[in-house]
């Protein structure tokens, strides 16, 4: 009981974790999608966890920030808690017990928008030290031009805090949603080296798809699923 | 307070100011006397000419309900419940505490940092994460720490409630089946963790245990030589 809570890195799991990141837009959501398809077809039993998704803290998330009552502080703090409660209940207990997890989004995601938020560098990677390192993280990379048209054409309006407009750049929505997406991608652009494998997200869907399942095949090559989706 | 200082990184957006007004922390355990002590502190303030705003831990808003359901279902992964403490200091700390510092208001503090690090540190968290995570915090002028045995908090939460508390007992930790064992060695572990604070960051120890006025008066006596005169 008294021995310390585990740290991600220093633990070894038979289960396997991908996670796809990159800017809104980068198409990343649909990649990952297709993977799911896919290691599903091959039998697989599968989990996919996405961002700000946890039913206990969701609920509180979208009241702060329809009140507009977050800090950068506060903001980066309750996306840690939804996390970490998916993470504590859903996402360690599949790898431990040794299915492949699928997320969409994870910590670098919060490394990102807080930086871009303004909070210190240590102090967000610190918070999130306790995850698991992926299998593969994927970042999506594409133009901001077309992440940001992407995410313009599909859409008549964008969301206070998605545009940044928290941050005052500018008080034309997608100016702001502009200048805020510009320098998370280029907070991701510098995790690049060290955390992620790159696929160009300009390429068609089908030539990023087949690069990605090529990638996690060769991930997989040891892996041994502990029960198969339809015996 | 002067030029404010932080325990870690701090908060990017208050580095180099100054908050005219002074921050007093009470820590203690449950039982220890801390509500009474610092009703009868803010009485005494008040009628001193001094503005007080008393404030503590878990009566933000902003997660409070969230804490709330999570306990009752304890359905929350520890890690989780941290984040949540933690969201909820950081939002009573940046929309309450600063405020009334900036506005030059005494702050009386029902609890800080330190009941946050004692819990985890207790429930397995690492101390060097948790210290990094609370690294926004203010630091106090000054730390009153009321001492108490924890056979005295136990005949002291009989008295209050009539009854012990599941969370309060350290259930969750599972010291013991045991509620009365459970709740006795979660105390003394949690005593062990402020008494070692209490040399770390140098906090006013203060016998819990002795009369209620002795208390107040020793206080309002390290007040005056500390913190009021001279401001």
């Amino acid at each position: 009981m008294k021995e310390t809570r585990a740290y991600g890195s220093s633990r070894k799991f038979s289960g396997k974790l991908f996670v796809v990141e990159g800017c809104d837009g980068s198409g990343k959501s649909t990649q990952i999608y297709l993977l799911k398809k896919w290691l599903e077809s091959l039998n697989y039993v599968v989990y996919f966890t996405e961002w700000n998704s946890s039913d206990l803290v969701k609920e509180a998330t979208k009241r702060a920030k329809k009140k507009n009552l977050l800090t950068p502080t506060t903001f980066s703090l309750m996306h840690a808690s939804d996390f970490t409660d998916r993470y504590e209940k859903l996402i360690l207990p599949h790898l431990r017990a040794g299915y492949i997890v699928l997320c969409d989004r994870y910590v670098y995601t919060a490394y990102a928008r807080d930086m871009a938020r303004g909070c210190d560098a240590d102090w967000v990677k610190n918070v999130y030290s306790f995850a698991v390192k992926p299998t593969i993280a994927f970042y999506f990379r594409v133009p901001l031009d077309v992440s940001v048209s992407r995410i313009l054409n599909g859409r008549t309006q964008l969301k206070y805090h998605e545009a940044g407009m928290d941050m005052g750049f500018s008080t034309d929505p997608v100016e702001s949603f502009k200048a805020f997406q510009g320098i998370i991608m280029k907070n991701y652009d510098e995790m690049a080296d060290k955390y992620f494998t790159i696929i160009d997200g300009t390429l068609p869907i089908e030539a990023q798809q087949r690069q990605v399942r090529e990638i996690v095949k060769n991930a997989l090559n040891n892996y041994v699923s502990p029960i198969r989706n339809n015996i | 307070m002067d030029t404010v200082s932080f325990y870690g990184v701090g908060l990017p957006y208050l580095k180099n100011k100054k908050l005219p007004g002074k921050l007093i922390v009470i820590e203690g355990a449950d039982g220890s006397g801390r509500s009474t002590q610092i009703a009868m502190l803010k009485d005494y303030l008040e009628a001193e000419g001094y503005a007080v705003l008393d404030t503590g831990l878990k009566r933000s808003n902003l997660v409070a309900g969230v804490i709330d359901r999570a306990k009752k279902g304890n359905i929350l992964g520890k890690t989780t419940l941290t984040l949540l403490y933690c969201t909820d200091f950081a939002d009573q700390l940046e929309n309450k505490i600063i405020p009334s510092l900036a506005a030059g208001h005494i702050v009386l503090a029902d609890r800080y940092i330190f009941t946050l690090i004692a819990r985890d540190i207790v429930r397995g968290a690492k101390k060097e994460w948790l210290k990094k995570l609370l690294g926004f915090a203010i630091v106090p002028d000054i730390v009153f720490y009321l001492q108490a045995n924890p056979e005295i908090l136990l005949h002291r939460a009989f008295a209050k409630y009539g009854k012990l508390d599941y969370w309060e007992s350290g259930m969750d930790v599972h010291l013991s089946t045991d509620i009365i064992k459970s709740f006795l060695k979660y105390h003394a572990l949690l005593k062990k963790e402020f008494d070692y604070m209490a040399d770390e960051y140098g906090f006013f120890v203060l016998n819990g245990e002795e009369n209620i006025f002795q208390i107040q008066n020793q206080m309002r006596a390290l007040l005056k030589e500390k913190i009021l005169t001279n401001w």
